[in-house]
């Protein structure tokens, strides 16, 4: 033991290295002893609230993560699914929100660039993304300019490296100004006999790092994502931005596919958030085994870095693997074919310790587990006293149709995002089915036809402001409810969990409900949360208002996957023929509460969300996933934002052709602006020829769900009927001012 | 037939046109290494998109200079048929094979979405096929897609035929509303004086399946290979015939 060679450190000293105060003793009594400085350092950077997960691992117990398709769950650098033929999905998402709010195009760039080696981990190809986007109102020049800034910089990025951005969404509040939300998913595919792992075993094997060299970028970017953002800082906190090369970052999926293919890794991870640290240690932890590593044998950009450098160093596209003796020699040549550095650094042993050596002299020394498995905390929490639970605004009486809908259409949270998804190369890799905009990206499985998966992200924050449990329900419905759309059954879930600070009771609070409600609804639908991510403190210090305004809304994005038996079989949203019946399909509760109408009309309002009745929602699912699969459909979408006002406006809009409509009337005293631009769980729109509309009524009997001719496709306008006991209300609106409307986002 | 498909280290359309030559038309392919000095006993070659080395410099500069080039240009020389698509298409035009130069997008950022073209020439193996004047639907993907030639070049690619592809609606009509990236007279493709070198920057081979979207693509390389087997001539007397 040489770490007195460094000097011992004292408790004061241990937290001056960045260590949480609360944590201090937590070290000590780990370790036996005070930290060295540079050991003080890593803990600091393990024991981050990004890496260790301290406030949210209690509470993330609480999600349902097995099925019989799940390969690899939670824990892993992916979760990985079998989706049948013989092969896996592997399937993850991830915020890069503080770096992004700093540095907009190199914070989304690496967001794009580390999801992708989360997925390569799995052994998986790297085959889709989607990104998951939150902005202040676009109105704000600042928020305009980040989000140009994070477009560009996950184009940059996933347009280099082959893998299409197939998806996504963008929603903008005015609590995401100080700290927008950038969330990436990516999905990968693996033969199911393939999956690699993360634990490392097997003493004697070797430990080799491979792929960019390590420069002084970055370093502590992980203690830097788990504190608030202060403008004031932004400069300085450049430094804690890594930069990504979206070309090495290609050459490392080639090349690490390659070296995996030989068949002589026993173990990868990717280096990302606290480096080589969090890989050694984290791998060596996974494996209950030891690592010995040799810093001086690390391929250094540049002369003259400090071991604690090395070890922290954020440095992009980097991987560490674990290789039979044999086998170093092959998994150098991939990489060097590939022109990437390849070199063993280490070997594994059966003593569970972590070891790094630096210019001959033992310079850490401590047991893997310690540093991996950060303190697990019990947050308090509280609910807050005004918690959206006002009775909510009363209906109202005098609408204006044809303006709010407008508005409606033209918010960035409905309007057509193909301003952002044209900057994306969405066809390469020749997978894509549906271009971005459908109710969820399908993609063909080329390797196993007929299959397919379809992938969406959904996450509205603005139902979760008003009660984080329903809302957290009523995203995963509403997630479910797209890739029904498309045909999908559901498989799988990774979620990214945006909120505040966990210290704040309030904050604590609304994520413990948010989850509770995720993990609900999953259960019910019977869909594994395979993993995901947490992203606290997002909050800015020295805005304006109380505390808990400069929180953004608790914001879990759920990115869920779903198989198709026969891709060719895929739901589409547009109208397509003229004289189909229009019907709804579902019923339940829709309110105006939290709703995008009360956005636009009379600002926020209070009150709860819809009550979402999850076993009548997937009644309403089914229905309509089994209607895709059989081909009853002419075109089929879900009501969402907006309500039916806006499910029928797109079909509309997408299918080039008009619609008349008559508005069901919900409930005796329903007024026609909840009837229209009420949001509730389980309701779509879908069109079908008039002589299969029996067919359709024995299925959705079946089913169980509700199912009201509503209209008939036809002409240039959206007429809406609405009947009353004031009369009768016709409104027509053209196509084409309800399609400029759609279109007039640019980014 | 056996087609060669070049893979730059940054390519990232090598693996779809093999799959689309393989799988859908039943071709034998070869995946061949940027390093490679030689083409010996292939038929016809793509260059695919991608970013070749990165494309920090000028897309397709660098790859200009890559040792596989030299074994393409004696393809060329030849008389052997060569696609560029996209990225190839840079490089092509980078080597001098190809007239003309890529700009950035005059939208000055990447643009991906589908797109019609016409074709202007049958006098290569690659539309020797169709009719001239036969709209194809493809995608596009591309940050530097602007074709450029100084108006002496434009004038001669025009007059010599070598114009071979051009941007224009659903129904074939060229406008600039429907040019996606400010190409000089809406130019997606060209071919060099033999006819045997083409390039555009659309893609034909994320076009090649009706599942997709769109299945025109798949007749470029239809094309190819009838040509190939002597079942086409191209439409204007060339040297072409005497490569075969």
């Amino acid at each position: 033991m040489t770490h007195g060679a460094t000097g011992a450190a004292t408790v004061d000293a241990v937290s001056r290295f960045g260590v949480a105060p609360a944590d201090v003793d937590d070290v000590r009594r780990r370790l036996g002893r005070d930290p060295n400085p540079i050991e003080a350092r890593m803990f600091a950077v393990m024991w981050s609230e990004h890496c260790g997960y301290k406030h949210s691992k209690r509470v993330l117990r609480r999600l349902p993560s097995a099925s019989p398709r799940v390969l690899s769950g939670p824990g892993e650098n992916a979760g990985v699914l079998a989706i049948g033929q013989g092969w896996a999905v592997a399937f993850k998402i991830e915020s890069h929100n503080h770096p992004s709010a700093v540095d907009p195009y190199n914070g989304a760039a690496t967001g794009v660039g580390g999801i992708i080696r989360d997925v390569l981990a799995m052994g998986a190809r790297p085959i889709a993304l989607l990104d998951s986007l939150r902005f202040g109102t676009l109105d704000d020049a600042r928020s305009r300019r980040l989000l140009g800034g994070v477009v560009a910089g996950i184009a940059g990025y996933g347009d280099a490296i082959g893998v299409p951005t197939v998806g996504g969404e963008l929603l903008v509040h005015p609590r995401y100004r100080e700290n927008p939300l950038v969330n990436v998913a990516c999905l990968g595919l693996v033969r199911s006999d393939r999956v690699t792992t993360s634990a490392a075993a097997g003493a004697g094997n070797a430990v080799v790092y491979a792929g960019a060299r390590t420069g002084r970028d970055g370093i502590g970017g992980a203690a830097f994502a788990s504190t608030e953002l202060d403008q004031a800082r932004e400069q300085t906190d450049r430094a804690s931005v890594q930069i990504g090369d979206p070309f090495t970052g290609k050459l490392l999926i080639e090349a690490t596919l390659e070296a995996l293919a030989t068949g002589v890794v026993v173990a990868i991870q990717d280096m990302g958030a606290a480096g080589l640290t969090c890989a050694t240690s984290e791998m060596a932890a996974r494996g209950r085994v030891g690592m010995t590593i040799d810093l001086d044998r690390v391929p250094l950009r540049e002369a003259g870095m400090r071991p604690e450098e090395i070890l922290l160093s954020e440095s992009q596209e980097r991987m560490l693997l674990v290789v039979r003796p044999d086998g170093v020699d092959q998994v150098r040549r991939a990489y060097h074919r590939w022109g990437l550095a390849a070199e063993m650094i280490g070997t594994v042993a059966d003593s569970p310790r972590l070891i790094a050596r630096w210019e001959g002299r033992t310079i850490v020394d401590l047991p893997p587990e310690a540093l991996a498995s950060a303190p697990v905390y019990d947050p308090i929490r509280r609910a807050p006293v005004e918690d959206g639970r006002s009775p909510g605004n009363g209906p109202d009486p005098h609408v204006d149709v044809v303006g709010v809908l407008t508005r409606l259409l033209s918010h960035p949270d409905v309007a057509s995002k193909s301003a952002i998804f044209e900057q994306y190369d969405f066809s390469v890799g020749i997978r894509t089915v549906t271009p971005p905009g459908h109710d969820a990206a399908v993609l063909r499985i080329l390797e196993a036809p007929p299959l397919g998966v379809a992938l969406v992200a959904e996450g509205n924050g603005r139902w979760c402001a008003a009660d984080p449990r329903r809302g957290a329900a009523l995203i995963t419905l509403e997630a479910a409810s797209n890739l029904a759309c498309v045909g999908a059954e559901p498989i799988g879930v990774t979620d990214c969990l945006n909120f505040g600070s966990p210290e704040r009771p309030e904050v604590f609070w609304t994520f413990r409900e948010a989850v509770e409600g995720l993990a609900e609804t999953c259960e019910t639908l019977g869909v594994p949360v395979i993993g995901g991510n947490v992203s606290f403190y997002n909050e800015a210090e020295g805005g304006e208002g109380a505390p808990g305004d400069r929180a953004v809304p608790p914001t879990p994005v759920v990115a869920m996957v779903g198989l198709l038996e026969d891709v060719s079989r895929h739901g589409r949203p547009g109208f397509t023929r003229s004289g189909d019946a229009i019907v709804l399909v579902g019923g339940g509760e829709v309110s105006l509460n939290a709703s995008l109408y009360r956005i636009v009309t009379n600002g926020e309002g209070g009150g709860f969300p819809a009550r979402p009745d999850v076993e009548l929602a997937m009644r309403a699912i089914r229905c309509v996933r089994e209607g895709v699969r059989s081909g009853l459909f002419a075109s089929v979408h879900d009501c969402s934002d907006g309500g039916l006002a806006v499910a029928a406006a797109e079909a509309c809009i997408q299918g080039t052709i008009g619609a008349e409509i008559a508005l069901p009337r919900e409930a005796a005293g329903g007024s026609m602006a909840e009837a229209w631009f009420g949001e509730g769980p389980g309701r779509f729109v879908v069109s079908i020829a008039p002589s299969r509309l029996p067919e359709l009524q024995t299925h959705a009997a079946a089913c169980g769900t509700a199912c009201a001719v509503i209209g008939t496709v036809g002409g240039d306008a959206l007429s809406v009927l609405w009947r009353d006991e004031m009369g009768v209300k016709r409104y027509a609106l053209p196509l084409d001012m309800l399609s400029a409307a759609w279109r007039s986002l640019e980014v | 037939m056996t087609w060669g498909v070049i893979t730059f280290p940054g390519s990232n359309c090598d693996r779809d046109c093999i799959h689309v030559l393989h799988e859908v038309l039943g071709e034998r392919v070869e995946d061949v290494w940027h390093e490679a000095r030689s083409l010996d006993g292939l038929d016809a070659v793509i260059l695919p998109g991608g970013f070749a080395y990165g494309d920090y410099l000028r897309a397709g500069a660098v790859a200009a200079t890559a040792p596989v080039i030299g074994a393409v240009r004696a393809f060329a020389d030849a008389g052997r048929p060569v696609l560029g698509i996209c990225n190839g298409f840079q490089i092509l035009t980078e080597t001098r094979l190809l007239a003309g130069t890529l700009l950035r997008n005059t939208t000055r950022r990447f643009r991906c979405r589908p797109v019609w073209v016409r074709v202007e020439s049958t006098s290569t193996p690659f539309t020797a096929g169709m009719p001239r004047g036969t709209v194809l639907q493809m995608p596009i993907a591309h940050g530097e897609g602007g074709f450029y030639a100084p108006p002496d070049d434009l004038a001669a690619l025009e007059q010599s035929g070598r114009v071979v592809f051009r941007y224009c609606d659903a129904r074939g009509r060229v406008n600039p509303a429907v040019n996606p990236n400010g190409s000089v007279a809406s130019i997606a493709g060209v071919a060099n004086a033999r006819g045997n070198v083409v390039a555009l920057m659309p893609h034909p081979e994320r076009a090649s399946e009706a599942l997709l979207g769109s299945a025109d693509g798949r007749r470029l390389f239809e094309s190819a290979i009838a040509w190939l087997q002597g079942r086409l001539q191209t439409g204007a007397p060339t040297i072409l015939e005497a490569a075969r």
